[in-house]
């Protein structure tokens, strides 16, 4: 593995991590814009532009877009979070000339207004496909009870209403604010040339606009509401909650994954013991999420409609004992174990490494091997636990719920 | 790029697939078991995924949660499925680690507690992820299509139904994992940084002494097309379009394949362009060529409000029976390129691998070489996909909705 890194004269940050014994490789881009960098008149734009991007530019048009990937073989996509969206190819490494052009051509589509007409119906048609599924739902309503003044609140996708009264003009507004060369970073994982990839990026990145727009990183007010939506005809009931966590760049992240794992992972976890294997929830979940300026615990309870009460006191008991007493030295010896071979076995892919890199890149700034994620990994306490509780302890201050009860 | 896969039968029939892979510091298993769905007693539809959970609950001399502490210590990765013909166990951690998990399994496939005391609680665990998954009506609509359009008892759901939960009992777990979870038939598919040397003697250890059990033998159903709407309050109304095809063991398997991928094999491919991006109907819509060992079904869904459902579903069933009026070169070998570059990346994941060869040898009885795959990819044409189109043609199709209105399935489908 050799770490590689250079800044192009119009502000490009590239960063590419190479690895000759690998059988592919990897590239993307990673701009630091989602949803949390919505005004609420342009609610949905960052997501909307991600599919725009697929559109094409002068050169090439949306057909030809889809079909040269498809020609190279690549597995390719695009995805959008609160704060970051990403495009991303893996190809056999001949084909990186190829892929290089074309996430170029995918970050300055032309924003066309009659693709723009159409693809606003695949949007809309993508936030009802995700209105049935509750889960996603009791997510979305918890980040607005948690975030209820705050961007971050909003969802990704937009609303109906904002998707459809979105224009043209005000996307390509929003692109040309964001889409600058200080917002974002091309990353570069597998096997490579590191020669190769400069002349590339330079031939192909080299005119992007250069600039950066800031973003408001304060730690955001948390709301505490609760909010129910009710579905009468549906079997289970859904609950989500939030409660206040590390930021991104906090020195007890990986501390607060790995409590997440100890107390909260699917298959054997304190919840997991006091929840699925008796079998009083379908599911009962506890989940580290990290964003710029703030963090979230977020549980998921999955049951039947007449056991939520039982449920949460269930939960919430599991909490107050880890808060008070912390946890054991075996409990997180196993949490370490299990957490190492996930990162041996996601780094083995190009795949795996480019989404580490980015997002590395992103919040911290900082190239971080995957023989520092082990170290750090390795080297939490027991003692780190309890600091992070003791500053951000286990708890559930914003709720939402979705299923037949019409109250919590 | 041969196949380096060492193959071994135990005297009991247990087959042992080991592929050693260059440059990766883990390895995994995908281990498959007879005892899948299709094996359940009439009228008691999740049985095996009853024992799928319970059997995890305690093996040899480790209790539940000794047994959970000792695959999580060992860093393991691990996932538990239930299929039609198998019970499906996977698992993936650091190479060095591997051997020391096999020997655990060993102990729960052989030495199962299956506490009858826990019984209730997975049962509940179950009623629930059936309840959760009517939540969803994707989710739904795919089981109940795959219901619908292979033979009995080929469709049975994997995860069991509802409404004969509740005539299920601890005794017909027993029987189930007495009768039918044995050595012969069962495939134990290994990939990664290991060695045949330091594999086998351990499954050996593990395995060798683990009886015999009787074949089972299954009798096809018929099966009739139909046509069937399930009414759901959903914003969405989803829709399953299935059609026959020819099994993985079938010569004619690539090109069917090639003919699905022409269809759905990437963002370039007919359906996502002809109904996605021309006409905005749907965010999702995909179409897989499904084998079991002897049925194979091209599995279609989309998903749209109700007002573009109908379009939806009349575009989505002209672009498969459009096939048969020709397919342009470039449409074929982009099918060609996306194939040969995921055989590629495979050699980069060691569960993928344990996978493939564990799959390989359940359908074929024996391990495809990377050559040969690409062998045939590479000697498609247009011509012989076209046969086979021609041959098979996209008709008979079995159809299911679940959303707020039904649709009509237009003339001319015989």
């Amino acid at each position: 593995m050799e770490f590689h890194e250079t800044t192009l004269e119009n502000g490009l940050t590239v960063i590419a991590e190479l690895n000759q014994a690998a059988q592919s490789v990897a590239t993307g881009v990673f701009v630091r814009t989602g949803s949390r960098d919505e005004t609420e008149d342009v609610s949905g734009v960052s997501h909307f532009l991600e599919h725009m991007a697929f559109k094409g530019n002068d050169v090439y048009t949306a057909d030809d877009v889809n079909r040269i990937f498809d020609e190279l073989g690549a597995n390719y996509n695009a995805s959008t979070s609160e704060e970051v969206t990403q495009f991303y190819a893996a190809i056999l490494p001949e084909y990186l000339p190829n892929a290089v052009e074309m996430l170029s051509t995918l970050l300055y589509p032309s924003l066309r207004q009659d693709d723009f007409e159409m693809e606003k119906n695949v949007i809309l048609e993508e936030i009802g496909m995700y209105d049935d599924q509750p889960t996603f739902t009791a997510y979305e309503q918890a980040m607005q009870a948690h975030f209820p003044t705050h961007p971050l609140g909003r969802k990704i996708l937009g609303t109906s209403d904002s998707v459809s009264a979105l224009t043209a003009e005000s996307m390509r507004q929003y692109h040309a604010d964001h889409y600058r060369t200080g917002n974002m970073v091309l990353v570069v994982a597998g096997r490579a040339d590191w020669d190769d990839v400069c002349r590339l990026v330079e031939e192909h990145c080299g005119s992007f606009p250069g600039g950066r727009i800031q973003r408001d990183t304060s730690a955001p007010p948390v709301g505490g509401q609760t909010q129910v939506i009710e579905r009468p005809s549906s079997l289970q009931q859904h609950v989500m909650q939030l409660a206040p966590a590390p930021a991104a760049d906090h020195r007890l992240r990986y501390a607060a994954e790995l409590l997440g794992v100890i107390v909260g992972d699917h298959s054997s976890s304190r919840l997991y013991w006091e929840l699925v294997d008796p079998g009083h929830a379908e599911s009962a979940d506890l989940a580290y999420n990290d964003y710029d300026g703030t963090g979230t615990w977020l549980t998921y309870l999955g049951c039947r409609p007449e056991t939520v009460g039982e449920n949460l006191e269930r939960i919430h008991s599991v909490y107050d004992q880890v808060n008070r007493e912390g946890i054991s030295p075996t409990e997180l010896e196993q949490a370490q174990n299990r957490i190492a071979s996930a990162i041996v076995l996601r780094s083995e892919r190009p795949m795996g490494r480019l989404g580490a890199l980015g997002i590395n890149w992103v919040y911290l700034g900082q190239y971080r091997s995957v023989q520092d994620d082990l170290d750090t990994v390795a080297g939490i306490t027991v003692d780190d636990i309890s600091q992070l509780l003791a500053e951000y302890p286990l708890d559930a201050v914003s709720t939402a719920t979705v299923g037949p009860l019409s109250s919590l | 790029m041969s196949s380096t896969a060492t193959i071994h039968t135990l005297d009991n029939g247990l087959t042992v697939i080991v592929e050693p892979m260059r440059d990766v510091r883990s390895a995994a298993f995908s281990f498959l078991v007879p005892g899948g769905s299709v094996h359940e007693p009439q009228g008691r539809n999740g049985t095996a995924a009853i024992l799928s959970d319970l059997i995890l609950r305690g093996a040899g001399s480790l209790d539940s949660r000794q047994l959970t502490a000792t695959l999580d210590n060992l860093g393991l990765q691990r996932s538990e499925s239930v299929g039609v013909k198998h019970l499906g166990f996977s698992g993936a951690t650091v190479a060095d680690r591997l051997p020391q998990a096999l020997a655990v399994y060993g102990d729960i496939l052989r030495k199962p507690h299956l506490p009858a005391d826990q019984f209730d609680a997975v049962r509940e665990g179950l009623e629930m992820t059936l309840r959760a998954m009517q939540d969803e009506p994707r989710q739904q609509l795919m089981v109940e299509l795959r219901r619908r359009c292979f033979p009995s008892p080929w469709g049975t759901p994997t995860y069991g139904q509802l409404e004969q939960l509740p005539d299920i009992s601890s005794s017909d777990v027993v029987d189930h994992y007495r009768q039918l979870v044995r050595p012969n038939g069962a495939i134990l598919g290994v990939a990664g940084g290991v060695e045949p040397d330091e594999i086998l003697p351990v499954v050996e250890e593990a395995f060798g002494g683990w009886e015999e059990g009787s074949e089972t033998e299954l009798v096809d159903g018929e099966y009739t097309p139909v046509i069937e709407h399930i009414a759901h309050d959903s914003t969405q109304t989803h829709i399953g379009i299935a059609y026959e095809a020819v099994p993985y063991r079938h010569e004619d398997y690539y090109t069917a394949w090639a003919s699905v991928g022409v269809l759905s094999g990437g963002m370039s491919a007919r359906l996502f362009t002809e109904v996605r991006e021309r006409r905005g109907l749907c965010y999702s819509i995909s179409a897989v060529l499904n084998s079991l060992p002897y049925h194979a079904r091209v599995l279609a869904y989309a998903g749209t409000t109700a007002e573009r459902a109908q379009e939806t579903l009349d575009v989505t069933l002209a672009e498969m029976q459009r096939l048969a009026e020709g397919i342009e070169p470039g449409e074929l070998e982009r099918c060609q390129a996306r194939a040969k570059s995921a055989l590629i990346m495979e050699q980069e994941s060691t569960i993928s691998r344990a996978g493939s060869v564990a799959r390989d040898w359940f359908h074929l009885g024996r391990v495809t070489t990377l050559d040969e795959v690409r062998g045939k990819i590479e000697s498609l044409t247009v011509d012989t996909v076209l046969d086979y189109i021609h041959a098979r043609p996209a008709r008979d199709f079995t159809v299911v909705t679940i959303g707020p209105e039904p649709l009509e399935v237009s003339g001319g489908i015989s």
